[in-house]
């Protein structure tokens, strides 16, 4: 999605009473986040909205991008603040042979996922098509991707075949890049 | 007081987790061998974070991530960073011989007898945001400033008033921008009718 540099367009204030909303949504979407959220945004501070090419919208909190949400899809978190709370987010592995596919950002493959070296979860974690995943990398520490999934993990373990997520944002792309000041 | 609000802050305060991030590809420093810069990141490293670089670059570790690939895989793997070695050097050089190429052009104008507009043009090959250059201006001079299509199709900052001495210094100061590449033209229109 953001494969390409990208800079930001307008800036805006968001509403205090938007910013309510977006922080309910993202508690309801990630839960295993809500001890973190005053952490991330606090009550009283002021996020920015900012729109980015392909009617994306980044929210940022003094100039450190927070979240970006593709029209009316789930909000999804910035790698940087993955990386800060990489236990709250549901998490699947890929083997070290997919590393340098992703980073050039090319869509994640279920081989990838269901080869010895990936990591995809047991019966009571499953996720489903339109869940938002992290991707992280077999023999490292932090998450390399983060996106929707086109796939249920069911459907990977047993298709073993075809395209898991298509449109995500990896370290390095465009949105990582971003300089916004 | 200060002592209750320190106890109620303590538990939930520092919970995020810290991450270092390389400071030559700004990845994390363990995918830096995937950015194309690996010679650079790992000379960072070893400066900065001298216990990171012996953890992420000791014999174990490079033997234990390369024993998981295929020979074959391996060999690709290797070939590909070493080309997107290259093309990343040959993309920072490129970018380097066009920036000192290239020129920075301030223009007075002359508008009506003693009134001038000054026209800066080629500032964006510097690196520079031409739209908050302007405002820059703008505010330095307490004039208007703003950005305009040119002709050629390029853009331009167009600042109101003879500024032109004060511009140079600015580009040369703050922009960073060799004097040698910054060039002044009096640009006088001749009126048929006066």
């Amino acid at each position: 999605m953001f494969k390409k540099d990208i800079s930001a367009g307008a800036k805006s204030k968001v509403k205090s009473s938007v910013q309510r909303a977006i922080r309910t949504k993202i508690v309801e979407t990630y839960p295993l986040l809500a001890p973190h959220i005053d952490e991330i945004i606090p009550k009283k501070s002021q996020l920015d909205l900012l729109k980015l090419p392909d009617r994306v919208s980044l929210y940022a909190l003094d100039n450190t991008p927070l979240f970006w949400q593709h029209m009316d899809d789930p909000i999804i978190p910035h790698l940087r603040v993955i990386h800060q709370f990489p236990q709250c987010f549901p998490r699947i592995g890929i083997d070290r042979g997919a590393i340098r596919f992703v980073l050039s950002g090319a869509t994640l493959m279920a081989p990838g996922l269901t080869s010895a070296g990936g990591r995809l979860p047991d019966e009571g974690g499953q996720l489903k098509e339109g869940d938002i995943a992290v991707i992280e990398a077999e023999g490292k520490e932090e998450a390399c991707l983060v996106g929707q999934l086109r796939m249920g993990t069911e459907d990977i373990k047993e298709k073993k075949k075809g395209v898991v997520m298509d449109t995500g944002h990896y370290l390095g792309d465009g949105l990582w890049k971003l300089n916004i000041d | 007081m200060a002592e209750t609000t320190q106890a109620e802050a303590a538990p939930t305060e520092p919970q995020a987790r810290h991450v270092i991030y390389c400071g030559v590809c700004t990845l994390p420093p363990e995918y830096c061998e995937f950015g194309g810069t690996a010679k650079k990141c790992k000379e960072w490293l070893e400066k900065t974070h001298p216990d990171m670089h012996e953890r992420l670059y000791s014999e174990e570790a490079i033997t234990a991530s390369l024993s998981t690939l295929s020979v074959d895989a391996q060999k690709r793997a290797e070939k590909d960073a070493k080309k997107k070695e290259a093309k990343a050097a040959a993309a920072e050089s490129r970018e380097k011989e066009a920036r000192e190429q290239a020129m920075v052009y301030i223009k007075r104008v002359e508008r009506n007898k003693r009134k001038y507009v000054t026209a800066v043009s080629g500032l964006e090959a510097h690196g520079m945001d031409l739209k908050k250059v302007a405002k820059e201006f703008g505010k330095k001079f307490a004039t208007g400033s703003s950005v305009t299509k040119t002709a050629s199709g390029g853009e331009e900052i167009v600042v109101q008033g003879d500024n032109s001495d004060d511009i140079f210094d600015w580009v040369v100061d703050v922009g960073g921008v060799p004097e040698d590449n910054v060039e002044c033209i009096e640009d006088k229109k001749k009126k048929s009718a006066g």
